[in-house]
């Protein structure tokens, strides 16, 4: 394969979008290959990237402008760390005055159970449409899909993540949804779904086009969704984060507001709230704050009402497993997955998972260990993605450690277990280990072979094959240190 | 001061000039330096996989070839981490202790330890740019790390400032990872490429003749990378410039 050092935008605009990862049931995702076709997406590849190091690079800027940066992170993983060791109590709390304001709450165990509560309180309120604002935990429990399947309409408000409804694709991202797409694959998709003019890519025409298909649906939905960023135990109330606006447009237009949200983002006190909101647009996108901080706490007033699904889904399962329990501090920023190499040149849709990137790499195991089975496995375990993270989650150990466990459950690839045994028993004998790299031909032919356990073709392909020495450090050391009596021992 | 000298096994086989380079810099500062010469392989690649198991006899035989060192010095920041921070897979004795807490890489322990405040012997007219393995400076802190609000520090940079004529250039991304990665460089080869080829030619564009790192094992997967593009660079081990190998 050729490298092309200049690919231009033109390039881009005629490239074909290149496809997330291949779902088959239980079937382990295979995100190197969906990230192998990515990167054969040359001008896709090369645009994702450029993209994510660009919020990365004002991330950073931003990190500069605030001389407390590191004493903010260290206080918000203490905050959420505090929050997570007296969880129930915080919720309970939450609970009591949310209810107070005139909030009807309820728990779900599962995605299955957060749906239901949804559906029916839909139903109970005669819903035909619902929009929507971007919710991770919506993609979690499959939520659109489950209540489209009872026939009401659905509406994503948030225009990534309304791109990508009308594409039939995930998000590929926890704050970007479409940051993989060219602006020519979003006129596709809109030539085709929302009759817009075919071959016009011209952004302002493609924003303009989804406001004005999705602002009648607003007006007429008998019901509003949005996800939750915060919730403040103290106030009882619910804090949403956006961009565009579009959770308040989703959350007050209808009469009708339902929150579905992870019981991890409770937080204790309002004054808290500061310290998440001065951290989270930062991580994400380089900006000091979102355009929209909404703060709900309580129905609107003449007629209105706001349900508020409390969902574990695994949460409390996490909270009790000390080596994962961590993971549950994240406050979906993204920022990981910006700083990720291998993210950024692998696309969020080859991860095959509703959380991708680094974050996705230690999540999506707690979900199902033998379909994500790969993931922990697609990082160089470069770290980069702690040192970003906002709440101070220790993510590459975590990667790290989903390997030994993996491991351990036997969930390690048949390669992969053969080649570390037979790796293992020759780099614990001497002897053994002498006769694999006794001359440089041998070496070759067992280096990288021996040391990595596959075949040179594999290095080989992209990379030329390191220069072979006449002889070892080992031979040498024996033929002019040994011989000549220096040694020590 | 006894020092156990550990020559990782790629470098071993594949780039014995710098165990060369190695053994010939810390013989010029007195020391008491020993080859254990039944030595084979940190483990990190077994350990990395998750096959803590397979690790065991490995770090077993590490520990017992090094346990009767002052200090255990390496070319390898990579390795380095391993032993200190990853030899879990066996019981922690005082042994395996003793040696955890006193494996040094060789910057470290030229930096830190011995404290080297000059290379006389060398000197390097060209223009070099600096690769750090993600290891060596998020693991062992060998600089200051771009993602942290922290005060600029680089341990290479300040030994290399003490030989004569070198030049430091800037990368556009600075620590982002090679993708080399140990095993993640053939089991995920199509990534790991990728983000070498993005590597080399970050390092192109800055102007750089030489690539110097303390990692030899990044350096072999950007060097093929770097051959395969037919960019003009070249690629060497720290100590390389240090011993003065190389004018």
């Amino acid at each position: 394969m050729s490298v092309n050092m200049n690919l231009n935008d033109d390039a881009l605009q005629h490239e074909t979008e290149p496809k997330g990862a291949i779902i088959n049931g239980n079937k382990p995702i295979d995100q190197l290959e969906a990230a192998n076709r990515f990167i054969l997406a040359q001008a896709h590849e090369k645009m994702h990237d450029n993209r994510l190091w660009d919020l990365r690079k004002k991330r950073d800027a931003q990190m500069h402008l605030i001389p407390e940066w590191e004493e903010l992170r260290q206080l918000a993983s203490d905050i959420k760390e505090h929050t997570l060791e007296h969880l129930a109590y915080y919720l309970e709390i939450f609970e009591k005055n949310a209810k107070a304001n005139g909030i009807h709450v309820y728990w779900a165990i599962d995605a299955e159970e957060c749906n239901a509560i949804a559906i029916k309180i839909m139903k109970d309120h005669k819903t035909r449409t619902l929009v929507k604002s971007k919710s991770m935990l919506g993609e979690e429990c499959g939520l659109r899909h489950a209540v489209e399947k009872e026939g009401i309409i659905v509406i994503e408000t948030d225009l990534g993540e309304r791109i990508q409804q009308l594409d039939n694709e995930d998000p590929s991202h926890v704050v970007v949804p479409a940051v993989h797409k060219s602006r020519t694959d979003v006129s596709r998709v809109f030539t085709k779904t929302l009759n817009a003019q075919a071959g016009n890519n011209d952004i302002h025409y493609l924003a303009e086009t989804q406001r004005e298909t999705n602002r009648p649906y607003i007006l007429k939905a008998e019901a509003g969704m949005t996800g939750g960023n915060f919730l403040v135990a103290e106030t009882g109330a619910v804090v949403v984060c956006t961009n565009e606006g579009n959770a308040d447009l989703s959350a007050n237009t209808p009469k009708l507001h339902i929150v579905t949200v992870g019981i991890e983002k409770v937080i204790p006190k309002l004054e808290h709230l500061a310290v998440f909101i001065r951290l989270l647009s930062r991580s994400a996108l380089g900006s000091p704050i979102t355009q929209y901080t909404s703060y709900f706490r309580g129905p609107r007033q003449q007629g209105g009402e706001m349900h508020v699904i409390l969902v574990d889904n695994t949460r409390s399962t996490r909270l009790a497993d000390k080596q994962f329990k961590a993971g549950l501090k994240c406050i979906r920023c993204g920022a990981c997955m910006n700083t990720c190499p291998v993210f950024r040149r692998s696309g969020g849709l080859s991860y095959g998972s509703t959380y991708a990137g680094p974050i996705g790499l230690i999540l999506s195991p707690g979900y199902n260990k033998h379909k994500f089975r790969n993931l922990p496995f697609a990082s160089t375990l470069n770290g980069s993605c702690a040192n970003v993270c906002p709440v101070k989650i220790n993510i590459h150990e975590q990667i790290f450690t989903w390997r030994v466990v993996l491991a351990e459950k036997g969930e390690l690839s048949f390669t992969k277990r053969v080649m570390m045994q037979a790796a293992g028993k020759i780099l614990a004998h001497p002897s053994l280990y002498r006769a694999a790299i006794s001359n440089a031909d041998r070496a070759l032919k067992y280096l990288p072979h021996f040391l990595v356990y596959n075949n040179l073709n594999t290095w080989g392909r992209q990379r030329d094959l390191p220069f072979t020495p006449k002889e070892t450090f080992h031979s040498w050391y024996e033929r002019n240190y040994m011989k000549k009596g220096k040694v020590h021992e | 001061m006894k020092v156990g000298l550990f020559i990782p096994c790629y470098m071993d086989a594949l780039e014995p000039e710098v165990g060369v380079s190695t053994l010939k810099l810390l013989e010029r500062f007195n020391l008491d330096i020993t080859y254990p010469f039944d030595q084979t392989c940190c483990g990190q690649l077994m350990t990395n996989t998750g096959c803590q198991k397979e690790a065991a006899a490995t770090e077993a035989l590490f520990v017992k070839n090094f346990a009767y060192f002052d200090y255990i010095v390496m070319p390898s920041g990579s390795c380095t981490h391993q032993v200190r921070a990853n030899f879990t897979a066996i019981e922690q004795t005082e042994d395996v202790k003793h040696v955890r807490r006193n494996t040094y890489d060789l910057v470290e322990f030229l930096h830190d330890i011995i404290r080297v405040d000059a290379f006389p012997w060398a000197s390097f007219p060209y223009k070099v740019a600096i690769h750090y393995n993600c290891n060596a400076l998020r693991g062992l802190r060998h600089a200051s790390m771009s993602e942290l609000r922290e005060p600029y520090f680089s341990k290479p940079k300040d030994l290399l400032k003490k030989v004569r004529g070198v030049e430091f250039v800037d990368l556009e991304r600075p620590d982002e990872c090679c993708g080399f990665g140990g095993t993640f460089s053939v089991f995920e080869e199509g990534v790991s490429a990728k983000m070498g080829q993005d590597k080399v030619i970050d390092q192109y564009k800055s102007g750089a003749e030489y690539v110097v790192s303390a990692d030899s094992s990044c350096l072999m997967h950007q060097k093929g990378c770097a051959q395969r593009m037919k960019l003009p660079l070249k690629y060497v081990h720290i100590v390389q410039i240090l011993n003065g190998d190389l004018q």
